[in-house]
């Protein structure tokens, strides 16, 4: 287990030295000068000077890089030109209203996607089969930014039962937090399900065709006490340990989904600071997003490798 | 996919013996009536995006004050937008918008992709374990997040986010290809070609190439899915198509602001996103069946 981790360690490493490269990267992408760029429509020489002794533009980009590493470690992720606030406070800020909007998507997806998943799997090869299938289908096909609109449409605008956007905190009143977030962890946890419902259905199918269920069968056990205690139990290790790795997909459709019902999050936050030029807070967003995936992806391997003895040795 | 699914049938169905793989496999693909409806839906959509100025009925961009958010009639089969324009028109154009981001951004992801990870899965070591941590760093940032990025520093237009998309989905493609290499560099007839002295070159791409091909088609046909979301996605936060040229993303963002008044408008070009992506998951699913031949 420790030469695991010391292997996996080590992957972790280089990845995160190749993700600054990238992100300080972008900022060599602006056409023309970037202090010019970083001002925005300010276009006083004097902002333009600070910005460019302020960033280090006149000096050559490997000691840029290294400054702007060092910086990094020390939680200096820049300023946000617009907000005239560190980077690092906003995402503190914004982290917890999408931590609890993709909380919520994932429970919504595992309430729909491994009940789903374990009928397809149970019922192969029917017509429960293939519906669950292209429902999974479904899911992956639709666009979740529409899929907000048409859910606004349906139950804000014609029944007037849910709120069409806006956020409440659950400091604030946690009924009305639950009922703004209702729609838009549908709409997020909605592609997720699908997922979700193929990796169960077909790490079912692999376990109910195994020996131990076979023995189990032969013993003369009920077939639910078959599927929950003796298949279920572990066809659910890869897919919870796959769970993890959909938090990317969970923040890509966080950003439409913020912007569609329009909650402050994380997604809002990379949105506003595009149209607003704000490149220090772009970059810092893209930046938590990576080091928090490359985390959970190592959390992932590892929960893997601990719950799963075989893969101990 | 994997190597095993390269490798003909053992016990091929009777009809087809001695067909060539290629052939059985289109065989395959039109038994399967959900991938043939699919394939004929994106055809459909190719055929609009082509004819569109023979089939719209209006100009996309004319407006007309005397038909703002008209409701679908007759007249306008899909209603009109909020400056009267044919939405029906901006549909039909739209599909141009999205197929080409398609077409554009998954053929560079293959350009770049594919030659990544046939020399890195062929010659192994320090440069594999290089460029697979570079790799690793990509798919790192979410692909809509690192798209939004890149758009966000390029400037926000079609062309760009088509850069961005096709910049995005590089790595899918880099590691796939690099894991088929993987799993038939050592086969007999590669070490065969090898023996009898052919060149790195040569090998690489007579011997490797053509027997990694099946896998990165269905992954082709799924990422163009998957990059028509994308571009939508761009076009629906204002960093893809730009107005007013027709975009099936742009005029969603624009509808999300009349859902009371004219919920036509935000109807019909999800329904074409949907439709469309679909549709090629439909075909990439079939093909991806029709490829691997433990699927009968």
């Amino acid at each position: 287990m420790i030469a695991f981790l010391v292997r996996r360690l080590a992957l972790v490493l280089p990845t995160l030295f190749f993700v600054s490269m990238l992100i300080f990267g972008l900022q060599q992408l602006l056409p023309g000068d970037p202090a010019t760029a970083l001002a925005g429509e300010d276009r006083d020489p004097a902002v333009i000077a600070y910005l460019r002794h302020k960033y280090h533009l006149d000096q050559p980009w490997p000691v840029r890089y290294v400054l702007w590493v060092k910086g990094v470690f020390h939680g200096d992720l820049g300023e946000s030109i617009r907000i005239k606030r560190p980077v690092l406070d906003l995402v503190v800020e914004k982290l917890p209203v999408t931590g609890e909007l993709a909380l919520l998507a994932l429970l919504v997806a595992l309430a729909i996607g491994i009940p789903a998943g374990v009928l397809a799997a149970v019922k192969s090869d029917t017509p429960v089969d293939y519906g669950a299938t292209m429902a999974s289908l479904w899911g992956l096909s639709m666009p979740n930014f529409w899929l907000g609109i048409l859910l606004i449409l349906l139950f804000s605008v014609h029944l007037h039962l849910l709120p069409a956007s806006g956020f409440v905190s659950p400091s604030e009143s946690l009924a009305r937090n639950l009922l703004t977030l209702v729609m838009p962890a549908f709409v997020l946890g909605n592609a997720i399900a699908a997922v979700m419902m193929r990796h169960t259905r077909s790490a079912m199918l692999q376990v109910l065709g195994s020996d131990y269920v076979r023995t189990a069968r032969a013993k003369g056990l009920g077939e639910g006490r078959i599927i929950l205690r003796h298949a279920l139990r572990n066809a659910l290790v890869p897919v919870v340990t796959l769970g993890a790795l959909e938090f990317g997909q969970l923040l890509s459709g966080a950003v439409l989904t913020e912007q569609v019902f329009t909650i402050p999050g994380f997604g809002k936050l990379i949105v506003d600071a595009v149209f607003n030029r704000d490149y220090a807070v772009v970059q810092g967003v893209v930046l938590c997003t990576a080091c928090a995936y490359i985390l959970l992806n190592l959390l992932a391997d590892i929960a893997y490798v601990a719950i799963n003895p075989r893969l101990r040795a | 996919m994997t190597a095993e699914a390269l490798i003909p049938a053992a016990e091929p169905a009777a009809e087809h013996v001695g067909e060539r793989p290629w052939r059985r496999a289109l065989h395959r693909l039109m038994r399967r009536p959900a991938a043939v409806a699919g394939l004929a839906v994106v055809l459909f959509f190719i055929l609009l995006a082509v004819a569109a100025p023979l089939l719209a009925p209006y100009d996309p961009l004319t407006t007309s004050w005397a038909a703002v958010r008209k409701p679908p009639s007759a007249l306008h089969w899909f209603g009109t937008d909020e400056i009267g324009r044919d939405v029906l028109s901006r549909i039909i154009y739209g599909s141009r918008a999205s197929l080409l981001a398609g077409l554009v951004s998954v053929s560079l992801a293959l350009a770049v992709g594919v030659p990544i990870g046939l020399v890195t899965g062929y010659v192994g070591g320090i440069v594999d374990g290089t460029v697979m941590r570079a790799i690793d760093a990509m798919l790192a940032i979410p692909f809509l997040i690192l798209a939004i990025a890149l758009a966000a520093f390029l400037g926000p237009s079609l062309g760009n986010a088509m850069l961005a998309i096709g910049i995005s989905q590089t790595p899918i493609f880099a590691r796939l290809t690099r894991g088929q290499v993987l799993s038939v560099k050592h086969e007999e007839y590669v070490e065969a070609a090898r023996a009898v002295g052919n060149p790195h070159r040569r090998i690489v791409l007579r011997h490797i190439f053509p027997n990694v091909v099946p896998p990165i088609l269905v992954q082709a046909t799924l990422a163009t899915a998957a990059a028509i979301i994308a571009e939508a996605s761009l076009s629906f936060l204002g960093l893809g198509q730009q107005p007013p040229s027709p975009s099936w993303g742009s005029m969603l963002n624009t509808a999300k602001n009349f859902m009371s008044q004219a919920p036509w408008m935000a109807l019909w070009p999800g329904l074409a996103i949907f439709a469309l992506v679909l549709s090629l998951n439909l075909f990439g699913d079939g093909l991806r069946d029709a490829l691997d031949p433990r699927r009968g």
